[in-house]
Formats: C-alpha cells, structure tokens, sequence
C-alpha cells in the first residue's frame, strides 16, 4: 500500500496533530489572550476529524503494513473521543476564568492527547498501541497538574506520572514477553501464534499487556491513582479523564483482547471476569464513604468500567457491542455530571466539592437538580433512564453466552452502586437546602447540561436504532 | 387496531405530570385531579367496553420500536380489574393530598401523576421488557414521594423501599434476559404459553420469585413496607398498599403461574410455608402495634399472604379469591389509611393511645371506619369476604393444614382490627384535642363514601369482578392443570345408605 493510502488512513490523527502544532504556534507568539480563540479552533479541529472519519480514516483497513486500522470499530471509539474532548475543551473556559490559570496549552495538550488516543484505538500493532498510549499518557500527567500553583493539581500530576509510568513499564514488559514468544508484535501474528498453543511465556505476557491496560481503565486492582488523580485535578480535566481516555482504553483493550488474543479468550476471560466483578464491587462500597462528589465520581468510573468489562467478558461480538454502547452512554452521563459538578461553586465562584453543600439543591435551583437526579438515577442504571439500556445490553450479552451465573452476581452488585446514586439525590432533594451557590454564568455550561440530560432521558432510547448499528457495525470489525 | 386507549390513559398522566412542573401550586391540583379524573372516564369507557368471554387480550396495541422493544399494550380481565382499580385511586389520592400537601406540591403531584402512568403501565404492558420498566421506574417516584413528603425517619423508609426492591427486581432481570433468549420472543402471551425445560423452571421461577415476593411483600422480606407506609404520607401509603404490592401478586399470576407451572407446582411448599408463616406471626405482631399505619401495614402483609395462599392453591377458588382479596384488599386498605390520614391532619400523630371515643365527636367517621374495619376483618357483605372465603376454600381443597392454618388469619385478623377499633371509636375521650376534632369535611366524605360503596358492591355483588376474570383464571388453570399437585384430601367412598334409599322407595 502506497505510503499516501495509508496516511489518508490517519486524517483524522493528522488534522488534529497539524492542527494542534499550528495553534501551538499561534498560542505561542499570540500570547495568553488568545486563549479562548484557540480552544474554539481546538472544537473546531475536532469536528473535522470527526467528518474525516466518514472517508477511508473510517473503513480503509490496513495500512502502514499492518501497524495502523482503520475500521469501524476505530471510527466509532474515535467518534465518542473528539465528541468527549470537544466538551471538556468547551468546559474548561468558564472554569479557569474563576479559578485562574487558563493558557492555551490546556486545548492543545487535549488535542495530542487525542492524538494518541485515536492511535491506540485505531493500533494492529503492539507498538503502534504503545506509542499511542504513551501520547495519550504524557499530555494526561501535564493536564493533571495543569494548575500548577495548586498543591492537590501538582500532587494529582505526580501521582499520575509516577503511577503511570509503573503501568507503562509492565505494559512493555508485556509486550516483550509476547513479542519473545510469538515473534512479532503484530496483532495478527500473534493470534496466530496463539492459536497453536498458549505457553507459560504467552500467557504471562498476555497478563502483564491486560494489566498495564486495566490501569489505564482504572479497572480493579490497578485503580488506586483514580481518586486521588481525580479529586486533585481541575475539574475539567478530571471531566476530560473520566471520559475520553476510558473510552480509547477500553476500546484499545478490547481491540486487543480479541483482535491480538482471540484464540487465548478462555484464557483471558477469567482475568476479566475477575477484574469486572471487583471493579463494581469496590467501585460500589468504597464510593459510600466518599464526602467529595469528585473522588465519587471518580469510583463511580471504576463502577462503571466494571459494567462495562462485563460485555468483554462475553467475549461475543454482541458483548463487544454492548462494550461499546456502554461507553457511549457512560461518556454522556459522565460529562453530564461533571458539568453539574462545574455548577457547584460559592457565591465568590470558588469551586465547592463537598457532597453536602448539595443539601437542597432542588429548592435553590431546580433545573441543574433534576438534571444531577437524572444522571445519578441513570448511572444507577435505574429504567426508563438511558443508563439502563448499556446495562441491559451487556448482561444480555453475558445471558446470550450462557455466563448466566456471572450475569445475576454482576447485577446484584449494581445495587450496591445504587445506594451511593441514591444518597446524591437524598442530598439534592431530602435534605434542606444549605448555602446557595453562585448564579450561573455560562450559557453554554447550562446548555451542555440539558443537552446531556435529554440524552440519557427516555429520549434517548430513539437512538437505540443508530447505536445498535453503529456499535454491532464496529464489533463485527473485530471478529 | 382500534383506538388506542391504553396508550391515551398511559400517556395522558405523564402528560399532565409535565405540566404540574411548571405550574402553580393550586394550579398543579387541579391539573393533577382533572386528569386523574379523566384517566377514571377512561377506565371505566375501558370496562364498559371490555367484552367479557371475548378474546382473551383485549384493546391490543402493537408497535415494534426498536428490535428488542416492542409497545406491546393489551389487557385481559386481570389486567382490567387492577388498572380500574389504580384509575379509582388515584383522584381519591390527589383529594387526599388537597391540604395535607402544602410544601412542593407541582413536583408531589407530578410525581403521583408519573406512579399512575407507571402503574397502568405495569398491568397493560405485554412485552417483556416493556413490562420491566414501568415495574421498575416506579421506583423513582415513590423514592421520591416517601424521602420528600415522608415523616421524621422517611430517609430510612425510602432508601429500604428502593434498595429492597431493586435486589429483588435486577434478578428478575437476568431470568427475562435468559427467556427471551430461550423462547426468541419477548411476547408475554407467547411466553405463557411457552414450555421452559423443567430444571430451568426452578431457576426462572426463583428469580421472579425474589422481585415478586419482595412487592409483595411475603415474610421474611416484608420488613421494607411497615417502614416504608409508616413514614410515607397518607396518599402515597394508598398507592402503596392498594396499587403497588397488587404488583407482585400480578406478577405471580402473570408470569410465575403460566410460565413455570412445573417450578410452581415443586416450589408451591415453600410459598405455602411463607405465607402461613406470613399469617401468624405478622397477625400476632399487627396485635401489638400501637402506631395505627403500622398496624395497617402488618395487617396488609397478612392478607397478602391469603393471596399468595390462593395463587398456589392450583384451582380455581384458589386464583378467583386470590384476586378478589388484591382487588379488596386494595380498596379497603386504601381506604384504612385514608381514615388514618383523617385524623393524622387532624392531631398530627399516629398513636393509638392518643385517640378514644371519638365515635362521639366524630360519629360520620366512626361510621365509615367501622365500615373499612369491617371489611378489612371479612365480614360478609363486604368485599375482602368474597375474596378471603374464596381462597381458603382454595387452600382447603389443595391441602387441609395450610387451610388450617391460614384461617386463624382470619380470627386473628378480627382481633387486631376491631382492638384498633375499639381503642380509636369507642370508650371516652382520653385527650381533650382529640375530643375537639371535627367530623368529616366534604372533601373527606367525597373521598371516603366512594370507597365505601365500592367495597359493599363488591361484598354483595361479586360476580361485576368475578366475570371478566373468569375466563382468564382458565387459562391459568389450564396451564397449570399437567402440573398441579395432589390434594391431601382423600376422599372415601362411604356404603350406599341401603335403608334410606328403601324408605324413599316406599314413598
């Protein structure tokens, strides 16, 4: 394949990265006014890879012999991705004008990042995964301490960095291992090698690759960076983190999983299994103590990737494409809730994070109260919330592939995430009301909110038709 | 395809509940009463128009909506009698909210106006899913309702409620999950009559069993609902006992009877021994009580209980009395938690010890509580007669000791209500604010007469409720008929009497 074809491939990647670099230049001799400029030319880079998507970038194959795919899977993890980092770039402005710091690097540093993140999405190759993911990774530990006068935003970097870079350690040790025992690092080479025989040296390397890639997910037992990462980060890049991110992880993860060790699943599904059930048992109970609505939310994404990992378990192409609507309608709720979290700050605009100073929220503004009560009841998973439907489709999945014993544990643990759900909208609607926040200032936030409660609304099931498509179009990709 | 009522009566509450959000609190009454009242009209345009002995679903709306979900409407008799049944209690329950709401009362009455749309959702709904989410959803405005509106400990009350119920409900879940898979379709009526593999019966039937006997409730998982009515307020208990719990005897009768007769007919010791259990002991607690909503909740378990006792009995007494006690029990348990609301506005506690004779100054309620004690205890004429009488014949026919057993139900069920009786309306006045309270309102009495009435039609009249159920507890039966288990009863055949039979001849 001509050197061209294949760049045609990565459009989307290209336009980001040119893109980014341009307005790099631009941020740079323009200085710091320029900001809020840069991240609307951010938004709007964004949005042309997402229509670059619907060319070869979308259903082109293989290129760069064999190390780079673009197929639908690729296109539909990507889709969500620019969606996601889209907002959280839109988000950041009304943040940092409060709290201080914005620069132009925070659109730019989101634009590598999903760089990267459209590299693992879119990798054959182990190496391609591993470039992507480091991408993704360094421009994620500068974020975490993006307001670097901020002691917790320092912490949070550090602990991202140090932590980070354990995972990417193991991650290549990985690598090397299936590299040294299947002689290749090719996703393709190695199925076939794995399908004449997994070894003790394969199946290690198979576990250290899964391991390092669950830390990226924050899955049990590699989620220990979450809480601490999440609650010391400006809130719009732990926004940015909860989202984007767990969607090129996973998808990088399951890409994997079936493209590179299909002929291991027995194998590998017990370490899914395992990770998923600790990951919503864990992400369920610790979350109850949590009196910081974003270390919550930081174990309610570990919840969440649980559920998620369930679809993986399946290890069919309609567990594949739970997976992925799962995703989608996570990254909806997620930025949805965090947008209300942006909502939460004192009458001087100082950001509050304390789940109490919720109290009442439903007297003193009503509006962002349902629209908290609707994103909590459908992380919860609660019908006839959107958050019900990924959900459903994962445990059918589990049914279908006759794991229906894991399907009964695996819900029965959704109550215990119920109860954590259910205690934010005690405080928002029992409680009575406590100190007023700020009025609201932006007209934006207040429309990403709506918009975001209308599609995990009953609304949202009209897209019910569109994401089965879509995201049954992209399992198949992989089988 | 005719008009489709159903989907009007579904969609006319939800409706109005998105207008009471955005209206004035007395704005949101009376939008929530008029169209409380027109969902009445309609419920009865429904009954009117059901023909009984005619198919078996009836008004039947079909509309596939996404591969996996279909809105998939139709009754038959059951299904019509219970959603008359919430259509009647649902403007008795906004009058009652009339005063005794004063804060919030756009969301209160969206959220009642959102149960209404969910219940009648439940009880038309015939597709699979369809049916899990409305059974589900109600969740979240009856959070609602008991966590904002409830009394001191509501916060207790309505995570218990929600958490309880939820466990019981995502079991349920996977087991729908695993027979649409099985079956290939998700239509309740083909599913009825589709035979599962007996070993998977077992399984299929407990996870059902855990949703249903946890709505139902069924001892030893009641202990959410005295909680739960206790600290909700007055209509929300109303919905609860009369409309809610009717879910999981719905559910049994629905889903666990027809779709698993063999796991049914296995597992039918273990029901029976719950709610004989479920009898006794929750009778004896009810007698002890001296909070009057908790005793009323006790005593809801208790005839609970005598319908899951008819449901198992496996003939048809069993199932028709079943019924009959839900729908009895759902207007006259109603209607005891109005009585208590009455006073409760009045006096703002609960206690028994604080009332006493207030046949005296209040002879009209005297009356009408009488009534509904009545009633509650079985007495014939009223409705919860017909229904009780019915399914301990039932349960006598199927096995003597579990009739046995469940008629001291009956016995007890007369101690504890007319105690309460007796404490409340008789003697002399303990307490001098209790001695100045006032009789009936109107509005109390246009919220109580009806329910009166209704009880005594049914008590006199049975046969306007039995006749369209008849033909659908067949169908029941008929799929139950392979499986049903023996009777204990034997039956001896006795010597021909020779000599009487000689002295006719002579005459």
């Amino acid at each position: 394949m001509p050197l061209t074809a294949s760049l045609a491939l990565t459009l989307p990647e290209l336009i980001l990265s040119i893109g980014g670099m341009a307005l790099l230049m631009v941020a740079a001799f323009g200085g710091d006014g320029l900001s809020r400029a840069i991240g609307w030319g951010a938004v709007v880079l964004f949005a042309a890879a997402g229509f670059a998507l619907i060319g070869p970038a979308g259903s082109g194959g293989p290129g760069f012999d064999g190390l780079y795919i673009a197929d639908s899977f690729g296109a539909f993890a990507k889709l969500l991705i620019y969606v996601a980092a889209a907002v959280c770039v839109m988000l950041a402005p009304g943040f940092f004008a409060r709290a201080g710091g914005y620069r132009a690097e925070y659109p730019i540093l989101i634009l590598f990042s999903s760089v990267g993140m459209g590299m693992m999405v879119s990798a054959s190759d182990l190496l391609t995964l591993y470039v992507g993911l480091e991408l993704q990774s360094l421009s994620a530990y500068v974020l975490a301490s993006f307001q670097r006068r901020d002691a917790r935003s320092a912490e949070a970097g550090l602990k991202y960095f140090v932590l980070g870079a354990l995972a990417s350690g193991i991650l290549l040790y990985g690598i090397s291992l299936l590299y040294g025992f299947t002689g290749t690092t090719l996703f393709a080479g190695i199925s076939d090698s794995l399908s004449k025989g997994i070894g003790i040296g394969q199946m290690f390397g198979m576990v250290f690759v899964l391991a390092g890639l669950a830390f990226k997910i924050s899955a049990v037992p590699f989620h220990m960076w979450t809480p601490d990462v999440y609650e010391g980060a400006p809130t719009p890049v732990t926004a940015f983190f909860a989202s984007a991110p767990k969607v090129a992880g996973m998808a990088l993860l399951m890409r994997v999983a079936i493209d590179a060790m299909g002929a291991g699943t027995d194998a590998w599904r017990q370490i899914v299994v395992f990770s998923a059930l600790a990951s919503t048992i864990l992400g369920g109970v610790a979350a109850i103590g949590q009196s910081n609505i974003k270390r919550l939310l930081a174990y309610s994404s570990i919840n969440n990737v649980g559920f998620a990992l369930f679809g993986l378990a399946a290890g069919s192409a309609e567990g594949v494409a739970a997976t992925l609507t799962y995703m989608a309608v996570y990254v909806a709720m997620t930025l949805g809730s965090f947008l209300c979290v942006l909502q939460m700050r004192d009458a001087d605009g100082a950001p509050v994070e304390a789940i109490a100073s919720l109290s009442g929220l439903s007297r003193t503004r009503p509006g962002l109260a349902a629209a908290f009560a609707i994103f909590m009841f459908s992380l919860a998973g609660i019908p006839p919330l959107f958050g019900f439907w990924p959900k459903f489709l994962v445990f059918d999945a589990l049914v279908v592939a006759g794991y229906w014993p894991l399907a009964m544990i695996g819900i029965a643990t959704s109550v215990i995430g119920a109860f954590y759900y259910l205690k934010i909208v005690k405080t928002i609607y029992f409680d009575e009301p406590a100190s007023d926040y700020g009025p609201r200032t932006s007209a934006l936030e207040g429309g990403l909110i709506a918009l975001a409660a209308l599609a995990v609304s009953p609304i949202g099931y009209l897209a019910i038709p569109l994401l089965d498509q879509t995201s049954m179009a992209a399992a198949r990709s992989l089988f | 395809m005719g008009f489709p009522i159903l989907t009007l009566m579904i969609a006319l509450p939800l409706v109005a509940a998105l207008a009471c959000l955005f209206a004035s609190a007395s704005g949101a009454r009376w939008i929530a009463l008029a169209a409380t009242l027109i969902d009445l009209a309609l419920g009865l345009l429904l009954w009117l128009n059901y023909d009984v002995g005619g198919a078996q679903w009836q008004f039947v709306e079909h509309v596939p909506l996404f591969g996996r979900f279909a809105w998939a409407l139709g009754i038959d008799g059951i299904a019509l009698l219970l959603i008359v049944l919430s259509v009647f209690l649902m403007p008795i329950c906004i009058a009652a909210s009339w005063e005794a709401i004063e804060k919030r009362v756009p969301e209160y009455m969206a959220a009642f106006l959102l149960m209404e749309t969910l219940m009648i959702g439940v009880f038309a709904a015939q597709d699979l899913y369809l049916f899990y989410i409305f059974f589900e959803a109600g969740l979240i405005p009856m959070y609602l309702i008991i966590g904002i509106w409830g009394g001191a400990n509501r916060i207790y009350a309505s995570y218990k409620f929600f958490l309880y119920t939820l466990l019981g409900s995502v079991l349920m879940l996977i087991a729908m999950l695993w027979m649409a898979n099985e079956a290939g379709t998700t239509d309740i009526p083909t599913l009825m009559a589709y035979d599962f593999p007996p070993d998977a019966q077992t399984w299929l039937f407990l996870a059902f069993f855990a949703s249903f006997a946890v709505k139902m409730p069924m001892w030893p998982v009641h202990t959410w609902l005295p909680d739960a009515h206790v600290q909700a307020p007055t209509a929300g208990s109303v919905i609860l006992a009369g409309v809610l719990l009717k879910m999981g005897g719905y559910g049994f009768v629905r889903f666990s009877l027809p779709m698993f007769p063999i796991a049914s007919a296995d597992l039918m010791w273990l029901v029976m021994g719950l709610s004989m259990v479920a009898v006794v002991v929750t009778s004896l607690i009810a007698l002890v009580q001296d909070d009057m909503k908790k005793l009323i909740a006790y005593s809801s378990v208790a005839h609970m209980a005598f319908v899951t006792i008819g449901l198992f009995a496996f003939n048809r007494q069993g199932l028709e009395g079943a019924l009959m006690v839900m729908l009895g029990h759902g207007l006259v348990s109603g209607a005891l938690f109005l009585c208590v609301g009455v006073i409760y506005d009045r006096l703002h506690t609960r206690e028994i010890s604080r009332y006493g004779g207030l046949s005296n100054n209040m002879p009209r309620y005297a009356m009408l509580f009488l009534l509904f004690t009545m009633a509650s205890v079985g007495l014939p004429g009223t409705s919860n007669f017909i229904g009780e009488f019915l399914a301990l014949v039932g349960a006598y026919e199927i096995s003597s000791w579990v009739g046995f057993v469940a008629t001291t139900g009956v016995i007890l069920g007369a101690a504890y209500m007319l105690y309460l009786y007796a404490r409340v309306a008789y003697g002399t006045s303990r307490n001098a604010d209790a001695a100045a309270m006032p009789d009936l309102s109107p509005r109390e009495l246009a919220i109580l007469v009806p329910l009166g009435l209704a009880v005594l039609w049914m008590g006199v009249y049975p046969e306007s409720f039995l006749a369209p159920m008849r033909q659908d507890v067949g169908h029941v039966l008929a799929r139950l008929a392979p499986a049903a288990p023996e009777s204990d009863a034997r039956i001896a055949v006795g010597e021909p009497e020779t000599v009487a039979a000689h002295a006719e001849a002579h005459h």
